[in-house]
C-alpha cells in the first residue's frame, strides 16, 4: 500500500492529432491516490480524447505516461485494464448487457475470460457476483434482468464490475447525466467511500453541483490544453472563467440595438419547476444565448422550432402567435434552426454539398415538382461564394469537406431563404478559427431583416458575434447584457450562479 | 470521415488518393461499368453458343419474363431508398392476381373494375405497411414480413384455398359464371407490332415515370434524404412520416401492377404463381446498386438488375442447364454484385 496523495499516474507532454484537429496538446496531468480529480471543459475541449488515451482506446502521438513510476504505452483497452485503469463510460448501456441478469453482468468478465471454463455453472456465477457486490456493499437483485433495473442501479453494476478488478484508477465519464437526484446521492456516497479506500478517481462532469460535492482538485481543459488547475477550496467562478471565457476582450465593438421586435416570449416556463421568463428578440440584432451545459438552452430553442413543447408561456412572431408543432410548421412560419451536432442533425452524408444545402427549400427550386437544376445550382453557388466555402465543386460529397466548411454549408442552407428568426445551436463546435470568423461575419452581414439567436457556451465565441448576451441557468433566463460595456465578471457570476446556493444541473 | 494519422503508411495512401483523383483508374472503371460489361459479354456468349438466343423474338421474351419481376423490384427500390424494406411485395402481387381473378370469374365483373380493385388494394396494403412502421413503430422488416404472411393466408380465404379458373365450382355447389375478359388477358399477352409484349411497354413506362420521380423530382430527393439521415431530413422541415407511408404505397402499387400482368399472362387465379417473385425482385434491386457504381438503390440499376437476372436464366434454359441450378446461379450473381458495391468500393476509400 502506498500512501494517499501519491501520484498513481503521471502524464507528461501528451499530444494527439486527428487529421487537421489537434485534439490534445502538450498535456501534463497527475492523478493521485485517494483523490477525486474533476476534469472539466466545454464540448470539444479534449477531455474525451485524453480519457481515451488513458484507457487505451487511442494511442498518443507523443508524450509519456507512467503508472507508479513505470512507463506504459497501451495498445488496447485490455492493457489499460490490466494496468489497473478502469472506465465507466457516459453511455452506461454500452457497459452492461441488457438481456442478461444482474449476476451475469457482474460476473461478465469472468464469463468472457478466454481461458475460463467452457460450461458455466449458475452457482459459480452467482457466487462470483456476490463477491463483487460485497466489495461495494451493494444488495442488487441478482436474478433480475438488467433491463428491469433503474439507471442508477445499472450505473452501480457497471461501477461494481470495474471495481471487481481492484482498480488503481477509476474514470467516471458523466456518471450523473441520466440519474435522478436521489440516485446521484447514492453514487456520491459510493465515490466518497472509494476515495477513502485510496482509489484515484477521475470525474468528468459538467454539473457544478457534482463538482462542489466531490472534487478535491479540478483541472480545466480548453482547446486541447490543460488551462488551469484548482485545489480546494475550489473557486467556481475561476473554473467557469477558465472553461468558457479566458480570452474574452470586453467591449470591443458597438452593439446594434436592433429594430422592431420580431419575437416576443412571455411567461415562458420550460419545466413545471423552472422560473418563468420573458424575452424579446429584435430585427437586425444578434442575440447569443449562453450558459453551462444542461442550463436549458437547447431545450428552449427546440420549443421555438417545434420539436419540444414548453410547460407554459406564449411566443409571438411579428405579433402573431407562433404555433409550431413540428419543424415543418416552424419553417413555414419563418423560424429556421441549425442544430448542434451537424453530422447527426443536419447533414445527409451520402449527399453532395449542393443537395445538402438546398434540402429544406426544394419547393422553391421546383417547377411542377421537378427540381430545376439551374436555379438550385445558382442558389448553392451563391452561398458557397458568400461564405467562402472551400470545396472542389458543389457536387462533391459533403464528407470530403472539413468540419468548418461543413458547418458553413449548414449555415448556407438556412440563408438561402429569408426568415424571421434564425436559431443556430453551437455553430462553432469543431470549427477552426478561420471558418468561425467567416461564419460570424456572414451572420452579421445578413442579420438585417430578421432576429438571430445563437446558442453558444463559449464566451469568447459569444462576444465575437453578439450584440446582446442572454444567460440561462436552471432552465430559465437569468440575465441579459449588451455587448457595450460588458462586464465579464458579472456575466461569469450569472452563468455559474455564484452568490446563490442553488445547485444547477 | 477518414482521419489521416501521421503513421508511416500515410504517404502511400496519399499517393493512391492523388492518383485516383487525377486519372480514371481501372478499379473505378470496373466499379462503374463492370456489371454492364458482364451483361454484354453474357449476351455475346449465349448468342455464340445458341444463335437463336439473339433473335428479336427471344430478346422480347426475356423482357416479358422479367417485366413482372422488374415492376416489383422498382417498387422495392423506393422503400430501399428510404432505408426501409418491403418483404410483402411478392404476396401483394399474388393478392392482386387472386383479386383480379375473383372480381372477373366469381363476381362476373369487367376489366376496368378488376384493375381498379387491384391497384386500390395494392396501395392500401402499402398504406397499412407504412402505418405499421411509422405509427406502430414496428421495424420495417418485421412489419412487412407480418404483412407477407397475412396476405399469403388472406388470398386463400375467399376461395377456400383453391385456384380460381373459369367454370370452377363455388362453395354453394354452383359453377362460376364469369371468366377472364379478353381485354384483361391482352394486358399480359398482346404484342405490339406482333413483337413487343404489352407488359414490357407497361414496365418501361412505369420505370421511366419512377426514374423521373426519384431522380428529378423534389419528392425523390427527400426520399433519398430520409434514407441517408432521417433526423436531419425531419429537422429540415420534411413531413418524414408521410413520405415513408407514401414510399410503401408506391411499393404496394407497383407490386399490384405486377400481379395484374401476371394474372393476365397466366389466365387463371393460380395460388402458387407469385412464389418466387419476392426473392427475384429483391435480387434485381440489390444488383442495381452495382450498376454505374451507384452504391445506392436506383431505378435504372434496378431495371438493369432485372434484365441481368432474366438474361442469365433465359440463356441457361436455352443451353439446357437444369432448372434447379437457377437459384444457385442467381445467388452467385447477387453475392458478386454486392461485393462490387460494398467490398471493392470500401477498399477504394482511404
Amino acid at each position: 500500500m502506498t500512501e494517499p496523495g501519491r501520484e498513481v499516474i503521471r502524464i507528461r507532454g501528451l499530444n494527439k492529432r486527428f487529421g487537421s484537429t489537434h485534439a490534445v496538446i502538450d498535456v501534463d496531468l497527475d492523478i493521485r491516490r485517494g483523490e477525486v480529480l474533476a476534469l472539466m471543459g466545454a464540448n470539444g475541449a479534449g477531455k474525451s480524447t485524453l480519457i481515451k488515451i488513458l484507457c487505451g482506446v487511442h494511442p498518443a502521438d507523443s508524450g509519456t505516461m507512467e503508472i507508479d513510476g513505470e512507463a506504459v504505452d497501451f495498445r488496447s483497452p485490455i492493457e489499460a485494464c490490466e494496468a489497473g485503469i478502469h472506465t465507466v463510460h457516459q453511455i452506461i448501456n454500452d457497459g452492461v448487457v441488457q438481456q442478461l441478469t444482474v449476476a451475469e453482468n457482474l460476473a461478465l468478465d469472468e464469463i468472457c475470460r478466454p481461458e475460463g471454463p467452457m460450461l458455466l455453472s449458475r452457482t459459480a456465477i452467482t457466487a462470483r457476483a456476490r463477491e463483487i457486490q460485497a466489495i461495494l456493499g451493494l444488495d442488487l437483485p441478482l436474478g433480475r434482468a438488467m433491463s428491469e433495473l433503474g439507471q442508477a442501479e445499472r450505473q452501480l453494476v457497471a461501477i461494481a464490475r470495474a471495481l471487481s478488478h481492484d482498480p488503481k484508477v477509476l474514470i467516471l465519464d458523466e456518471p450523473t447525466s441520466s440519474l435522478s437526484e436521489a440516485e446521484a446521492a447514492r453514487l456520491f456516497v459510493l465515490i466518497e467511500d472509494l476515495r477513502a479506500r485510496g482509489v484515484a478517481i477521475v470525474y468528468i462532469s459538467h454539473r457544478m453541483s457534482d463538482i462542489r460535492r466531490l472534487a478535491d482538485r479540478a483541472v480545466v481543459m480548453r482547446d486541447g490544453r490543460t488551462r488551469a488547475e484548482f485545489a480546494r477550496p475550489l473557486d467556481f467562478d475561476g473554473i467557469v472563467h477558465a472553461m468558457v471565457g479566458h480570452r474574452v476582450s470586453e467591449g470591443t465593438r458597438a452593439a446594434v440595438s436592433g429594430g422592431r421586435t420580431v419575437v416576443e416570449i412571455r411567461d415562458f416556463a420550460l419545466t413545471p419547476t423552472s422560473a418563468p421568463f420573458d424575452l424579446d428578440l429584435r430585427e437586425g440584432e444578434v442575440v447569443v444565448l449562453t450558459g453551462l451545459i444542461g442550463a436549458g438552452k437547447t431545450e428552449f430553442a427546440e420549443c421555438l422550432f417545434g420539436t419540444a413543447t414548453p410547460h407554459a408561456g406564449s411566443v409571438t412572431i411579428d405579433g402573431k402567435p407562433l404555433s409550431a408543432a413540428s419543424p415543418q410548421h416552424a419553417i413555414a412560419q419563418g423560424v429556421f434552426m441549425a442544430h448542434e451536432d451537424r453530422g447527426n442533425s443536419s447533414l445527409v452524408s451520402e449527399f453532395s454539398v449542393l443537395h445538402n444545402m438546398t434540402l429544406p427549400f426544394l419547393r422553391h427550386f421546383s417547377k411542377l415538382s421537378l427540381v430545376v437544376p439551374d436555379q438550385e445550382r445558382r442558389a448553392a453557388t451563391g452561398q458557397v461564394g458568400d461564405l467562402a466555402i472551400k470545396c472542389a465543386s458543389i457536387d462533391v460529397p459533403i464528407g470530403s469537406l472539413s468540419g468548418g466548411n461543413q458547418q458553413k454549408v449548414v449555415l448556407g442552407r438556412w440563408l438561402i431563404q429569408p426568415c424571421r428568426l434564425l436559431i443556430l445551436d453551437e455553430p462553432f463546435q469543431g470549427v477552426d478559427i478561420g471558418a468561425r470568423q467567416d461564419i460570424g461575419r456572414r451572420l452579421r452581414e445578413t442579420a438585417a431583416g430578421r432576429a438571430t439567436l445563437v446558442i453558444c457556451a463559449d464566451l469568447e465565441e459569444a462576444t465575437e458575434i453578439a450584440d446582446r448576451i442572454v444567460v440561462m441557468r436552471d432552465f430559465s433566463v437569468v440575465g441579459g447584457h449588451s455587448i457595450d460595456g460588458l462586464s465579464l465578471d458579472a456575466l461569469v457570476a450569472e452563468i455559474s450562479g455564484a452568490g446563490t446556493h442553488a445547485t444547477f444541473a | 470521415m477518414s482521419t489521416q494519422s501521421p503513421n508511416p503508411a500515410a504517404p502511400v495512401g496519399a499517393a493512391q488518393a492523388g492518383a485516383s483523383k487525377s486519372a480514371f483508374t481501372v478499379k473505378d472503371f470496373v466499379i462503374k461499368f463492370g456489371l454492364l460489361i458482364i451483361l454484354a459479354v453474357m449476351i455475346i456468349i449465349f448468342w455464340r453458343l445458341e444463335p437463336a438466343f439473339a433473335n428479336a423474338r427471344n430478346m422480347f421474351s426475356i423482357l416479358q419474363a422479367v417485366s413482372v419481376t422488374a415492376l416489383l423490384a422498382l417498387g422495392v427500390t423506393v422503400t430501399l431508398a428510404i432505408a426501409g424494406f418491403d418483404l410483402s411485395i411478392g404476396s401483394t402481387a399474388a393478392m392482386s392476381l387472386m383479386a383480379s381473378s375473383y372480381v372477373m370469374v366469381i363476381l362476373n365483373q369487367g376489366t376496368v373494375l378488376a384493375v381498379i380493385v387491384c391497384l386500390l388494394l395494392g396501395a392500401f396494403i402499402g398504406f397499412l405497411n407504412g402505418v405499421l412502421i411509422v405509427k406502430g413503430r414496428i421495424p420495417d422488416l418485421l412489419a412487412t414480413l407480418g404483412m407477407m404472411f397475412l396476405l399469403l393466408g388472406l388470398q386463400l380465404i375467399p376461395t377456400g384455398g383453391r385456384s380460381i379458373a373459369k367454370g370452377m365450382t363455388l362453395s354453394d355447389g354452383s359453377a362460376a359464371t364469369g371468366s377472364f375478359t379478353d381485354t384483361f388477358l391482352a394486358l399480359g399477352r398482346y404484342r405490339l407490332f406482333d413483337l413487343v409484349p404489352l407488359p414490357v411497354i407497361i414496365m418501361l413506362v412505369a420505370a421511366v415515370i419512377l426514374w423521373v420521380f426519384m431522380e428529378r423530382s423534389r419528392y425523390g430527393r427527400v426520399l433519398y434524404a430520409i434514407g441517408g439521415n432521417e433526423k436531419a431530413t425531419r429537422l429540415a422541415g420534411a413531413p418524414v412520416e408521410r413520405y415513408k407511408i407514401a414510399a410503401y404505397m408506391i411499393s404496394g402499387l407497383f407490386a399490384s401492377i405486377g400481379g395484374i400482368l401476371l394474372a393476365a399472362r397466366v389466365g387463371r387465379g393460380d395460388v402458387t404463381s407469385g412464389s418466387s417473385l419476392l426473392l427475384d425482385s429483391v435480387a434485381a434491386a440489390l444488383i442495381g446498386y452495382a450498376v454505374l457504381g451507384a452504391k445506392k438503390p436506383n431505378v435504372f440499376g434496378t431495371a438493369i438488375g432485372a434484365l441481368f437476372v432474366g438474361t442469365l436464366l433465359n440463356g441457361l434454359t436455352m443451353l439446357n442447364a437444369p432448372y434447379y441450378a437457377q437459384d444457385f446461379v442467381k445467388g452467385l450473381v447477387l453475392v458478386f454484385a454486392l461485393l462490387f458495391t460494398f467490398g471493392f468500393a470500401s477498399s477504394q476509400r482511404r
